[in-house]
């Protein structure tokens, strides 16, 4: 029975049994039906010393094909400083828990705070909670509580703007929890203002959800959205990128009364989907309102300052069924990422790979529509992103991308969604356009 | 751990003209942002240089207290140990730069990995299929109720609007229930700590045709297995619900029982407790829900992708390393942990039900209550003898409910020497008990005024200059 995870002695083992009051480790079942107990042998692998672990994984490595990315559509390919892994790695941050005992948990309180004030001051919003698992459920969650903060009101308006798989996972969460999901169409590549008003005036709206930039990559102009809102008593819910924001117009800006989004952009890897980062921020005057952990500062018996998880009373835990989530973790590890991350880039860093992201995305979209083969979808400003149509065979195309080593894009319609970090060298944007031109 | 408060904020390390990056030069001409569509400001972000950086956070975290610094007996949680080399074969390149949108064809090694680690979980639970795609415990009993809720649809059974909930169940199970739309129904606990089939009984006649579902943990919150369950899965089934296993308490099943042969249809798993991957200060975990055959095709859409793809990856390698051979062990071990420590300490702390317990068990107190010393004071005290604290004041079925879950990977040791120090409180809490009371003393900061934050929140680095200005 020896094993490294076990540390029991064969002796041990007795004389533990002993003062349990059984004489086997079978006998500590005995509460369980015999019918109901577990005597045959599980078909899983066998036993893989470390070696074996790490050949075999190595294998399935193997069996993926790295790409050049020029994708998006929510996730993007930025630079993950090599300080970030090592910090993240240290066991006191990563093996601990969720910090109740305040006492041996200022690491982790200390980083929640120093996030929840980079988010808030990224998204000029008042406050920040402590995180919550990505951007489509961060959406979801500011859906349930525009709901939670009107009265009375059960409809949600949300752009097609929005990424599409948020929308999907935002009208499951709407489904179960009987709230309304009104689509409001784009119109000219982002979202009809008139539409948006047509439907809050026609009463019961709790919420608007729009995207920033939206899934075709489009800087919408917001201008006039946060009034409308207002005007109906309905919250203004703006989901950003959050790297974008480091030039782009705050949600606080428009108006937003919650900002929302994911925080994967903030150099997490892409890991084929997660973990990534939801944040959601809001105003004071809502602060009791949104849900998952908070992190506020306050003073110790000694008079030193500390920080602890606050606001609870909010919570699954204290208020079970009434509470408006039932969110318990935050992705707490992904918060101390992306504080590393916000703290290496400083406001300078952070400005400065937004602008390369910008410039390699333009430089591709001007090269691509040299080609005579491609155009712009729609006459609209764009940042790290862009729908491009494309006068031939669009599959054929993203299959010859792909047999070069890239991945070129997102198919969309006629056409692909291209994506462009500051990891992107000019020499893979000429090479991808070579291939495009062919 | 560092047992002085390091204390400083990133934001108070900051000059202005440092800088902690490096990036490429543009060589891609002059683009820029018209300046109709930027910010007015700049975000207020540190601007620190690489090494001040590096040591903040090292700083901090000797501020912490994780697993690998020492015994972490916290109920409910199963504060395991977290292999490295599962933290290895997560970070492989390979795994780490696929793109969520990259096509089937390209990314094969790490959908294999997904269908062996459905496998392996299929057979550990009994159940048949699993979706990986809930990020946490939380977020998996929601994604299990939902398909619950599709499962009744799909059949016109629309009346169907509760959900059962026994009294000593954990928070999430009443608000997943009420985030997906369901009332709940809680059914009380008998003295011996499991639920009472009686009441449960007469909710059902009661109200058996509006019963969705019924949500279970087994072993429950007390660390009890719930030996009537067959009964209850029937009673449930009978009435036309779902059986819904909170699988929060699995790891004492390993080995032992499985909870489709329980009688439950849906479960979620934390694959951050059962299969070993770190708690990362409360996150990122991860949730598949497993299914009994025929209700796959009602599993709902609650994330974009994969889950916390590179959360499997190290369950996935925690479950080869242990292979059939081992994994059987978890389970008992784990539970024989949990009864040694509670027949070696309830002479002198409050067992409020005597007897044999799975992975955890719940003291009430200390036994001698004449001396004013509270649960929240023991917790206390244990952080000054280098102890992470036990679940406190949960479950609610008692006042000074006190926690404890050791799991499998603790030596008798390290049993002995908690024991030891459990033993020494109790007896501090008769000859001085002002000690017990004001601790902890050597940790890097005492008690916090948890009032004072919560009546006057000070949330952000800016609302703390505001204040100092």
């Amino acid at each position: 029975m020896s094993f490294k995870y076990f540390p029991h002695t064969e002796e041990e083992l007795q004389s533990m049994l002993e003062k349990s009051g059984v004489d086997s480790l079978d006998g500590l079942y005995a509460q369980i039906p015999e019918s109901i107990r577990f005597k045959g042998e599980y078909d899983l692998p066998s036993e893989r010393c470390e070696m074996e672990v790490r050949a075999l994984f190595q294998r399935l490595a193997d069996e993926n094909q790295q790409l050049t990315c020029f994708a998006g559509f929510g996730a993007y390919d930025h630079y993950t400083p090599s300080v970030i892994p090592n910090l993240l790695s240290r066991s006191e941050f990563l093996t601990s828990y969720t910090p109740y005992q305040a006492e041996i948990s200022q690491g982790t309180l200390h980083y929640i705070f120093e996030y929840q004030s980079m988010m808030a001051e990224l998204t000029g919003m008042d406050i920040s909670n402590a995180s919550m698992y990505d951007g489509a459920t961060a959406t979801a969650e500011a859906m349930m509580m525009a709901v939670a903060a009107g009265k009375k009101v059960n409809k949600v308006l949300v752009s097609e703007g929005i990424n599409p798989k948020t929308m999907d996972v935002v009208r499951t969460y709407a489904l179960h929890k009987g709230i309304d999901v009104v689509a409001v169409p784009l119109k000219d590549g982002v979202t009809d203002l008139d539409a948006v008003r047509q439907n809050l005036s026609e009463g019961g709206v709790a919420g608007v959800i729009v995207q920033q930039p939206n899934v075709l990559g489009i800087i919408e102009d917001f201008s006039g959205f946060a009034d409308a809102c207002h005007g109906q008593k309905a919250l203004f819910v703006v989901n950003s990128v959050a790297a974008d924001l480091a030039l782009l117009k705050t949600p606080a800006e428009w108006g937003a009364d919650i900002a929302v989004g994911d925080a994967q952009s903030l150099g997490i890897p892409l890991q084929f989907g997660g973990p990534y980062l939801g944040y959601m921020c809001t105003t004071e005057k809502l602060m009791r309102k949104m849900p998952g952990r908070i992190v506020g500062m306050t003073r110790d018996n000694r008079g030193q300052r500390a920080f602890v998880l606050t606001l609870q009373a909010r919570e699954q835990h204290i208020r079970r069924q009434k509470a408006t989530s039932n969110i318990c973790s935050n992705q707490s590890l992904m918060a101390l990422f992306v504080t590393v991350y916000l703290s290496l880039m400083g406001k300078e860093g952070l400005k400065e790979a937004a602008n390369l992201s910008y410039a390699g995305a333009h430089y591709l979209c001007q090269r691509l529509t040299e080609t005579g083969r491609f155009r712009l979808a729609f006459d609209k400003p764009f940042f790290n992103e862009f729908f491009v149509r494309y006068d031939g065979d669009a599959d054929a195309l993203y299959q010859r991308f792909i047999d070069a080593g890239m991945l070129g894009g997102v198919r969309y319609e006629d056409g692909f969604i291209f994506a462009v970090t500051e990891k992107r060298t000019k020499q893979e944007i000429d090479n991808l356009v070579k291939i495009a031109a062919l | 751990m560092n047992r002085t408060l390091y204390g400083n904020l990133i934001f108070e390390l900051s000059k202005d003209g440092r800088r902690g990056y490096s990036l490429p030069i543009n060589q891609f001409g002059d683009f820029e942002l018209p300046a109709e569509l930027r910010r007015g400001e700049d975000a207020c972000l540190p601007e620190c240089d690489e090494l001040t950086v590096v040591r903040h956070y090292t700083n901090l975290s000797n501020n912490n207290f994780g697993v690998d610094t020492g015994f972490y007996p916290l109920g409910s949680c199963t504060m395991k140990y977290n292999p490295k080399i599962n933290e290895e074969v997560a970070a492989m390149p390979q795994f780490q730069s696929i793109h969520p949108e990259q096509p089937a064809e390209t990314t094969k090694g790490a959908l294999a990995l997904i269908e062996c680690l459905e496998h392996a979980l299929c057979q550990l639970t009994g159940l048949a299929h699993f979706t990986f795609k809930p990020y946490a415990g939380a977020h998996g009993e929601l994604t299990g109720l939902m398909t619950i809720d599709n499962y009744h649809r799909s059949r016109g059974d629309v009346s169907r609007k509760k959900v059962i909930v026994p009294d000593s169940a954990h928070g999430t199970n009443p608000a997943s229930a009420a985030v997906c739309g369901y009332e709940v129904v809680e059914v009380k606990s008998l003295a011996d700590g499991t639920v009472d089939v009686d009441d449960l009984r007469r909710v059902v006649d009661e109200q058996g045709p509006e019963i969705a579902a019924m949500m279970m943990t087994n072993p429950n919150t007390l660390g009890l297995f719930e030996y009537r369950i067959p009964e209850i899965a029937e009673m449930i089934h009978g009435c036309g619900g779902l059986m819904y296993y909170d699988g929060a308490n699995l790891n004492p099943m390993l080995g032992a029982c499985r909870p489709g042969d329980m009688g439950f249809d849906v479960m979620h798993i934390n694959l951050h407790k059962t299969f070993s991957t770190p708690h990362g200060g409360g996150g990122p975990g991860s949730g598949p829900v497993g299914v009994r055959e025929g209700l796959q095709e009602f599993l709902p859409f609650v994330s974009p992708y994969n889950g916390n793809y590179a959360v499997m990856m190290k369950a996935y390698a925690y479950i080869l390393s242990l292979g059939k051979e081992h994994i059987g062990m978890v389970g008992p071990l784990a539970t024989l942990n949990a009864n040694y420590v509670k027949e070696s300490l309830k002479d002198v702390y409050e067992l409020p039900i005597d007897s044999l317990c799975c992975h955890e068990f719940v003291f009430d107190g200390l036994k001698d209550k004449s001396t004013g010393v509270t649960t929240m004071d023991v917790a206390k005290r244990l952080l000054d003898y280098g102890y992470h604290a036990p679940t406190i004041y949960f479950p609610l079925l008692f006042h000074e409910s006190l926690m404890i879950e050791p799991t499998e990977n603790e030596s008798k040791e390290t049993l002995d020497g908690f024991v030891e120090v459990m033993r020494k409180i109790a007896e501090e809490a008769i000859n001085d008990p002002d000690t017990v009371k004001t601790a902890p003393h050597d940790t890097p900061i005492g008690r916090v005024d948890d009032v004072l934050a919560a009546k006057h929140p000070v949330l952000t680095f800016k609302q703390l200059r505001d204040e100092q200005d």
